[in-house]
This record gives C-alpha cells, sequence and structure tokens, in this order.
C-alpha cells in the first residue's frame, strides 16, 4: 500500500502531491468516522442504558453508567414472560428459515434449469407477494388460523412469514443456482449420480453461500416483523418484539430493562451476518453478481 | 460397442436441430464431428449421450434400443468446451467420482485415477482444486475423469477450443494417443477441418442439422460430395467458379479458357461450378497448362507461418493459401495461376461429379 502511494510523489520530485493526498486520505477517515458515530450513538445510547437503573436513566444526561448495574439483564435472565420471548422469537424464525429452504430450493432448482409454461409470468409473481404489505394480510391469517386452531402456535408465525420469505428466497437461490453451469448438473448424470443424490452431494454444496444469504434474509425479515407476529399470538408464542412494546406497567416504564431487551434483540442478528459477511452483497443482487 | 442412429431428428420450438441424421459409428472409431457453429453438432452429441431425447428415430447401442434410457445407464462419458469439474471437490476426488458411484473398491480407485491422472500429466495436482489449476490443466482433469472409467462412448464436444495454440496442439496429440488402445467409440466435434484431418480417423460432415458425408478422414477430405462438404473442410473456404464446358474447351465466367485435359474429358457440355482449393492456386505455374489470371490484391491475412490472400478482379474473387509470410499492398496488380489439373467439378445442384485424382483410381461415373 505505501509503497504505491509514495511512488508518484517520488517520481515528480514534489512533495505537495503527496501532501494531498494524506489530506484527501485524511478527510475521508473522517467523513467516514462522523458517519460511522452518527449511526452508532443510539445503538450505545441504549447499551448505555442498558446498564443504568431506571433513577439514572431519568434523573439527567450521563454520557456512560454512573452507577454500573447488570440488574435489568438479571430481570430478563430471570422472568420467563421476557426470556420466552425470545425463545419463541426464535422458534418460529427458526421453523420459518427451515420451511422456506425446503420449499424455496427445489423451486428455485426448477425455475433456474427448467423451461415450463409461464415460467417467466410465475416468476415475477412470485417477486410481487411481495409488494403488498403484511397489514393486508392480518385479517385473512387471524380469520383462517383460529378456525383451524393453528392461532397462538409458533407454526402460524412461520407459515404466515413464509408468504413473504418464499418468493425472495426463490429468486435470491435461483440467482445462485444459475451461476453454477447447467453441464456440472449433466456431467453429474453421466458419472451416474441419480438427481437427488447430485442435489445433496454435488450442488446443494456449490450453492451453499447461497443457501447461507437466504436463510440470513429470512432471518432478517421474521426477526424483524412485528405485525404479523403480534397479531397471531397471544401467550404461547408471543414475541420478544411485541413483549417489548407491551412493557407499561403500574409503574410507569421499566425503561432499563427495556433497553436491556432491547441489546439482547441486536444480538442474533449481529451473529447471524458475520456468518454471511461475505455474501450479504451477493445476496442483496439476488445472486446475480 | 457399436452406436447406431436411425432417422433422428430433433426439433424444438418448431426449428430443425437435427434433420434425419442416420450414422453408425464402429467399435474402437475416432469420429471427427466437423461443422460450423449451430449446425447441431452439440445436439448431435447429447442425443448420442442420452441427455436429450430424439423427436423421431431411433438410437441403438451394439444393436439394442436405448433411445429412452437415462444417461445414468448408458455408461458413456463426455468432455464440455468449457471447463467443468466440480469445483469443491479435489482433482482426485472429481476423477474418482465415476467410479465411486460405480462401487469400485478404494485400493482400485486410487490405483485407477493414478494412472488416469499420469497419462495427462496432473499426477501433482490431485490434492489441490479444479480452480486452483490453470485452464489447461482444468481440461485435463476433465478428460481424466472422462477416461478413468470405461465408457463404451467418449463424446468430446470441442474440448480445446478454449486453450491456447500450443496446449490445443499437445493436447489433441495425447487425446489420439490415449483413445488408441481403447475399444471404445470416441466422438470429437470440432468446427476446424485441419483439427479433423490432424485428429485422423473419420470425419462427419454435419451441416444444418443433417450429415452431408461420413467416412474417413482423407477420404472425405479428397472427395467431398457436395459444394457444401467441400466448403466445410477447407480452411479457407474452397474457390467456386462457373464455368462452361464446351466440345474442346473449359470457359471460367466466359472470360477464362483452357481446352478440357485428360481430367475432365468426361464430362458432357453445359454447366457447372469448378473447385479449387486455396493452397492449390499459385503465385507462380507449377504446371505447363496452369491458367494465368490478373487480379488486384484485396486483403492479405497472415496466419501462423501462412499467409491467406484475397485478390479479384471483375470476373473471379479468389482465395489463396500461401505457405510463409507475404505482404502485400492493397489493389497490388498480380498474376495467380489456376491448377487445371486440380479441379473439383459440381454439378449446378451443387454434386459432385468429379474430384483431382479420381479417374486414376477409378474413373469418373455420373
Amino acid at each position: 500500500m505505501t509503497a504505491t502511494i509514495n511512488k508518484p510523489a517520488r517520481f515528480s520530485g514534489v512533495n505537495s502531491g503527496a501532501k494531498r493526498k494524506v489530506d484527501t486520505q485524511l478527510r475521508r477517515k473522517l467523513g467516514i468516522s462522523a458517519y460511522i458515530l452518527f449511526v452508532l450513538v443510539p445503538i450505545y445510547w441504549l447499551l448505555n442504558m442498558s446498564f443504568k437503573s431506571n433513577e439514572e436513566i431519568l434523573g439527567g444526561l450521563s454520557l456512560w453508567p454512573q452507577n454500573f448495574t447488570l440488574d435489568n439483564y438479571a430481570v430478563i435472565f430471570s422472568d420467563p414472560s421476557w426470556y420466552m420471548g425470545y425463545v419463541n422469537s426464535m422458534t418460529y424464525v427458526s421453523l420459518n428459515v427451515i420451511i422456506t429452504l425446503l420449499v424455496a430450493l427445489p423451486a428455485a432448482y426448477a425455475f433456474s434449469r427448467y423451461k415450463f409454461t409461464g415460467d417467466k409470468h410465475l416468476f415475477f409473481w412470485l417477486l410481487t407477494n411481495r409488494m403488498a404489505p403484511p397489514a393486508v394480510f392480518l385479517l385473512p391469517f387471524f380469520q383462517l388460523y383460529s378456525s383451524v386452531g393453528l392461532f397462538d402456535t409458533h407454526l402460524a408465525v412461520a407459515l404466515a412469514h413464509c408468504l413473504f420469505n418464499v418468493p425472495l428466497a426463490v429468486w435470491i437461490l435461483e440467482g445462485f443456482m444459475s451461476g453454477v453451469p447447467r453441464e456440472i448438473d449433466e456431467t453429474a448424470y453421466i458419472d451416474g449420480y441419480s438427481f437427488h443424490k447430485f442435489f445433496l452431494k454435488i450442488f446443494l454444496p456449490l450453492i451453499r453461500s447461497g443457501i447461507g444469504v437466504t436463510a440470513f434474509f429470512c432471518f432478517m425479515f421474521s426477526w424483524v416483523e412485528l405485525l404479523l407476529a403480534r397479531t397471531l399470538t397471544s401467550v404461547e408464542a408471543k414475541p420478544i418484539a411485541a413483549i417489548m412494546t407491551r412493557t407499561v406497567g403500574a409503574t410507569g416504564i421499566d425503561w432499563g430493562v427495556l433497553a436491556a431487551a432491547g441489546v439482547l434483540t441486536i444480538i442474533p442478528g449481529l451473529l447471524v451476518i458475520w456468518f454471511v459477511r461475505n455474501h450479504v452483497a451477493k445476496g442483496f443482487a439476488l445472486g446475480r453478481v | 460397442m457399436s452406436l447406431t442412429l436411425q432417422n433422428v431428428t430433433r426439433i424444438v420450438d418448431g426449428e430443425y436441430h437435427l434433420d434425419d441424421v442416420n450414422l453408425m459409428l464402429e467399435p474402437g472409431s475416432f469420429n471427427v464431428l466437423l461443422g460450423r457453429t449451430l449446425a447441431g453438432k452439440t445436439s448431435l452429441m447429447r442425443l448420442m449421450a442420452g441427455l436429450d431425447k430424439p423427436s423421431e428415430g431411433r438410437v441403438l447401442m451394439n444393436g439394442v434400443d436405448v433411445t429412452g434410457v437415462p444417461v445414468q445407464q448408458r455408461n458413456i462419458s463426455m468432455v464440455y468446451q468449457q471447463f467443468i469439474n466440480y469445483p469443491n471437490w479435489t482433482v482426485f476426488e472429481n476423477i474418482a467420482s465415476p467410479l465411486r458411484l460405480a462401487k469400485v473398491a478404494e485400493p482400485e480407485i486410487k490405483k485407477r485415477v493414478k494412472e488416469t491422472a499420469e497419462m495427462l500429466h496432473i499426477e501433482q495436482f490431485l490434492e489441490r482444486r479444479p480452480l486452483e489449476l490453470s485452464g489447461g490443466q482444468q481440461q485435463r482433469t476433465a478428460m481424466a475423469r472422462a477416461l478413468v472409467k470405461d465408457a463404451s462412448l467418449i463424446l468430446f464436444d470441442e474440448p480445446l477450443v478454449n486453450l491456447d495454440y500450443k496446449l490445443r496442439e499437445e493436447l489433441r496429440q495425447e487425446i489420439r494417443e490415449l483413445l488408441k488402445a481403447r475399444n471404445s467409440i470416441a466422438v470429437y466435434a470440432s468446427t476446424e477441418p485441419n483439427e479433423a484431418l490432424a485428429l485422423g480417423g473419420k470425419t462427419t460432415l454435419l451441416h444444418e442439422g443433417k450429415v452431408i458425408q461420413h467416412g474417413s478422414s482423407s477420404e472425405v477430405y479428397r472427395y467431398p460430395v457436395n459444394v457444401d462438404a467441400a466448403e466445410l473442410f477447407s480452411e479457407p473456404p474452397i474457390n467456386l467458379i462457373r464455368g462452361f464446358v464446351s466440345d474442346t474447351e473449359v470457359t471460367f465466367d466466359s472470360t477464362v479458357h483452357f481446352p478440357l485435359n485428360q481430367d475432365i474429358r468426361g464430362l458432357k457440355p453445359g454447366d457447372y461450378y469448378f473447385g479449387m482449393r486455396p493452397s492449390h492456386i499459385g503465385l507462380v505455374p507449377h504446371n505447363d497448362d496452369d491458367l494465368e489470371v490478373s487480379v488486384r490484391v484485396e486483403l492479405a491475412e497472415i496466419s501462423g507461418s501462412e499467409t491467406f490472400m484475397h485478390v479479384k478482379n471483375e470476373h473471379f474473387n479468389l482465395v489463396l493459401q500461401l505457405s510463409g509470410v507475404h505482404e502485400y499492398h492493397t489493389d497490388t496488380p498480380i498474376k495467380v495461376y489456376l491448377p487445371t489439373h486440380k479441379l473439383f467439378v459440381f454439378g449446378l445442384d451443387g454434386q459432385m461429379l468429379q474430384a483431382p485424382g479420381r479417374l486414376y483410381q477409378g474413373g469418373y461415373h455420373g
């Protein structure tokens, strides 16, 4: 790096060029730092609050906890009505990711490999499923799931989220699958693989980053989505996000516990994105890079 | 193992990709499938492999109808133009893959993979992954996978197109050597006439979905059945001149005359097409009765150590293939000499009537 930066300056024999370069670099760094600071402030503030007592939070401005406490976290980890929220959310999110992948993998393979009547229209129609806001589906889902006894189950939320995740998953996976030359499929058949064996042993490993990215996008939607998750559950499968919105008790709002819950809600997202960090950009382009 | 195609036709979306192909490939033969892009070479190979089904007709293996048999049960192997390997497996696992599925014992797999890798000079890369290798080595891996099992039919779909010139020649030679010892049928698709000649064996000429000629490569080269075959099997394409034959002489394009010589004395008076190989036209006369024509240079392109010279005058538009590098400026007036002894004669319908040298070998019949 340094060698390439120094070279032009040495050749030109003038120092101002190098200096200007350093200036632009400095300015760029400053700009980025300012932006990151700006983005991170709310998250820092949340973290800050989660280690404070309610008195301190309401007492006045302090940039870091004056009386550092883990009580807020203790509340969450000891009270089932809090920690079950996480368990519920995780359950239906995982369930949703699994169902989505099981459905979307064969569908995406069909779209990427076969020609059939109306394939292009069907493919586009899938994406239009995402164009309606979730609120549109509140009533039908609520009524349907109530009448078949799915109301307030993890499966209800997982299935409802599939409506939005399956199309997206098909689109992303199709992109990744089309990046694998068809000749690889044929070579496998020529070698003697049956379709199933080929799909599991050769094809899936080839698109594993695509599967990871798809799972991440499904997670992201399902973990964050509040409206359907809250409406389709009451007690048994109530998600953490819904619990966080209903914490106004007789004593007012429990700021510290809420902040701690917020911090804990961010962590799974952080973990998931860490695993797919190298492939996410390709996922945003629906696998078509 | 013999492979027979009977009246095979393949129609995709109303378009004929293959039109009534009849072909019989003998056991142990090396067959070059020569045709331009979109002639149907790949379609034909996919049918032979069983990757596609013919719309009409039958495919017979050793006399047994295998038209509907899936590719897994056919014991074939195929090498593609692109370097197709399983990217997430090592070269060893890539080559071993067909053996693994055939449930060959592990020590036997090790032995055969090693042998095949050695034949193709990739034994030092067995632990690497295909994408860490150069293009030539990747294609060698694909070939090793094709050769490691005892396939009764081995298909090469323009396997060397994506490689550089030197590597191409080297691998071409190796393919020929490797297949000599086998009793399997090899089919090799190519667009280049020179490749077909270099590989020897048999050549099948494919033109717009039809097989126009099948026979030993040199035979097909020397005696093309019609104009299409002659054009296909000549690089640069053969020169065609329309001419008139009278009782005593031949007239090219109503301008140049020469007396009927013994080669073409058998022709009835009338109109014909005369074909001349670009390599047979010279800048100096080779024979007393060569025909001198004044032309102007249009373009001289140098290809390797040869020069393809395009020349024209108001009547003729010719290509010459000259050995060595010749540089000419456009519009330079020169004289070229047409060989009256080395003429291919075609009827106006394109059928070949007369090839140079044929008279001495068996006489003219037509």
